[in-house]
């Protein structure tokens, strides 16, 4: 295991920046074609009408509405973990923080689209927003959505925050090394920084506040977004487990999306230096622990409705249990539970490959979860004579597939334009040598950033 | 104020539709055709639920008209963003068309699964376009609907008797399902009013609320069926 020093993080880390290769094209175009595509479907359910889509009565809400709480919750890895990390100073978060911040800022803005694109008149959607009207006419502010509203911008809003924050110093590298117009727009990026000891320490107190604040909004962010359930009278959905078990969820299905963007990041950004296997098992003892705490909510959930005995409650229970959406159902049991469980519960599995391959389990088992959790209560509410199915059509499958195209390609374009780790991070932690960290306050020369 | 309501006599309903066929002539219900039809997108506002109780051959068939039932305690209502779907002074739950945005949030919290979402614009099989009704608006795709009680006719009935310098008389506003029902299973009312024959039927020691267990407070009483012939 080598720890690059401060020439050689420079070149590293904007390599990527500086050099521009023909793979960068070809991703760029693949997944800006598949996003393009992605639009195109959204346009034409638009135009032809919602009813290309699968949606019937009784069962509402489907893809759309399953790839918004997904994405919302892939939303979690980020923000809140690298608040956490650093709020206990686990100094091995320091290659880690940046790729995890950009996935939180990229899946919420992913997440957002949904609700529009789920609307029946997306044109009308700012009729959301409370703004002043002649009409005066106001936002319903009991409904859940509305709610939904204010936490995902709050949530946005301090994300990019959090995430342009600790940018300001690399944005003054990258001004440093480069010439012409990138000097211009990376200039303006760098707000004028000089690495003062003034400046230093705006930026660690203002770092420090957001890292607190942006904690209990990513909490209030999913137990909202879990509200949107919790708060009809539907079967299986008015528990008061929600909110902790969308929470957890959240995390869990976060920490899966950074293991793989991580993994990918090394790979094709030759970052082995920076991105080291221990990394990946830190975070692999987090996704073990989540699992875990997913388990546990499951566990609660199905044994408290089958001891219930409610009869609505339990013909949902039925068909996720061993009704027709028994496959999906043990599908997410094995990719949440049992996958995790074995591959990072057992040191030997406990690697960047047994790392990817659980994510990829967990990414898939959370899906399948959003899912069941919508469809088959709406399908089967209450009246027998108005239960119903849903099966998706082309429309909401292309528009899932973009999703992850779209997520792709911002992770892209960011890995081009930003340093993907966060330079000078690097720098303060792990090389205390005065020469190789910028000009900083005495707590940077000690090594020990109190972030 | 008055409060409307309904009494469903279970015991009189035949299942024969002719509510459900009045009710789609009266509030331009626009016909989606078969294929969508097949795949659950058709719009009753009120349908005749059919149940079958116990084994061949000793089966019991049973029919039970639902369309919104008004709740006083609506679970639609509070979850629409935009305050489409709210509460009237007169005890509706209104739909206001123009207002919604399409979110479907009110037809999922709805236990009774009777608001129906606009897939595709309106239209009618001809000549069913040459009989549409001028007192109610045509709804456009993305938008959802219900049952209104035939808030038109409620509407119009209110303002003739004020002219007249009367209240509404019982029985006086008939919409449409009750208008059409042979056997005058379906009853409308004021069930402010003590005397009126909704009031009457509601308080029937028979009467029972849909569902009744989750605390909606429906406008609409149910009178199970009591006899044993099939």
């Amino acid at each position: 295991m080598s720890h690059p020093t401060g020439a050689r993080i420079n070149t590293d880390l904007l390599r990527p920046l500086l050099l521009t290769s023909w793979r960068f094209y070809v991703l760029a175009g693949v997944f800006g074609a598949i996003v393009l595509l992605g639009l195109v479907s959204w346009f034409t359910q638009m135009t032809l009408g919602f009813g290309i889509s699968g949606i019937r009565w009784p069962v509402y809400w489907g893809f759309y509405v399953t790839n918004f709480v997904f994405w919302i919750g892939i939303s979690h890895a980020g923000t809140l973990i690298s608040a956490i990390l650093r709020l206990v100073n686990a100094g091995w978060r320091r290659p880690v923080t940046r790729c995890a911040e950009v996935i939180t800022v990229f899946a919420l803005m992913i997440g957002a689209m949904f609700p529009l694109i789920h609307l029946g008149r997306p044109w009308l959607a700012f009729w959301l927003f409370p703004y002043p009207s002649e009409r005066l006419i106001w936002p319903n502010f009991r409904s859940p959505l509305v709610w939904d509203f204010f936490a995902i911008n709050t949530y946005l809003t301090g994300s990019v925050l959090f995430l342009f924050l600790p940018m300001i110093p690399d944005f003054a590298v990258v001004r440093d090394k480069s010439t012409g117009l990138r000097r211009r727009i990376y200039g303006a990026l760098a707000l004028g920084w000089r690495g003062t000891p003034k400046q230093w320490h705006r930026l660690e107190s203002a770092m420090q506040i957001m890292a607190i604040a942006i904690i209990p909004v990513a909490v209030s962010v999913h137990t909202i977004v879990s509200f949107d359930f919790s708060m009809a009278p539907v079967p299986m959905w008015q528990t008061t487990i929600f909110g902790p078990y969308f929470v957890a969820g959240a995390i869990f299905s976060g920490i899966a999306g950074l293991l793989i963007a991580m993994a990918v990041l090394r790979k094709f950004l030759h970052l082995e230096d920076y991105l080291h296997p221990v990394h990946f098992e830190n975070l692999g003892k987090l996704l073990l622990v989540m699992a875990l705490l997913w388990g546990y909510f499951v566990f609660n959930e199905r044994l408290v409705t089958y001891y219930g005995n409610g009869p609505a409650e339990m013909t949902v229970f039925r068909q996720t249990q061993n009704g027709p959406y028994a496959p999906l159902y043990w599908t997410m049991v094995v990719g949440n539970f049992v996958l995790p469980l074995i591959l990072m519960g057992i040191r030997r599995f406990r690697t960047i490959t047994g790392c990817v391959i659980a994510s990829i389990g967990v990414i898939v088992g959370m899906w399948l979860e959003r899912f069941l959790i919508i469809v088959p209560s709406l399908g089967n509410k209450y009246l027998p004579y108005s239960f119903g199915t849903y099966a998706p059509q082309p429309v909401e499958i292309i528009i899932t597939i973009a999703t992850f195209a779209a997520m792709a390609l911002l992770y892209v374009l960011f890995a081009k334009f930003i340093p993907i780790i966060s330079i000078w991070e690097l720098k303060a932690g792990e090389h205390p040598s005065p020469e190789l960290i910028p000009p900083a306050t005495e707590e940077h020369r000690l090594g020990d950033l109190h972030l | 104020m008055p409060r409307w309501g309904m009494a469903v006599d279970l015991d009189s309903c035949t299942g024969c539709g002719a509510c459900v066929t009045a009710c789609r002539a009266e509030n331009n219900i626009s016909t989606v055709g078969d294929e969508q039809a097949s795949l659950g997108r058709a719009k009753h506002w009120i349908r005749v639920e059919r149940y079958w109780e116990g084994d061949f051959p000793d089966v019991r068939l049973k029919f039970r008209p639902v369309m919104c039932q008004q709740c006083n305690n609506a679970p639609c209502e509070p979850v629409c963003p935009t305050y489409a779907s709210h509460h009237t002074e007169d005890g509706l739950n209104a739909q206001v068309y123009n207002r919604c945005i399409g979110t479907r949030y009110c037809a999922n919290a709805c236990p009774y699964n009777v608001r129906f979402f606009n897939f595709f614009n309106p239209s009618w099989e001809k000549p069913l376009h040459l009989q549409l009704n001028p007192d109610v608006s045509l709804r456009e795709v993305g938008v959802m609907e219900k049952c209104t009680f035939c808030v038109q006719r409620i509407k119009a009935t209110g303002i003739q008797a004020k002219a007249e310098g009367r209240a509404v008389r019982d029985g006086e506003i008939q919409p449409a399902c009750a208008q059409a029902c042979p056997p005058r299973a379906l009853v409308f009312g004021d069930l402010e009013d003590p005397d009126s024959e909704v009031s009457r039927l509601s308080a029937s020691p028979r009467g029972a609320a849909l569902l009744e267990d989750l605390g909606t407070r429906p406008n609409v009483t149910y009178l199970p069926r009591l006899s044993q012939a099939i």
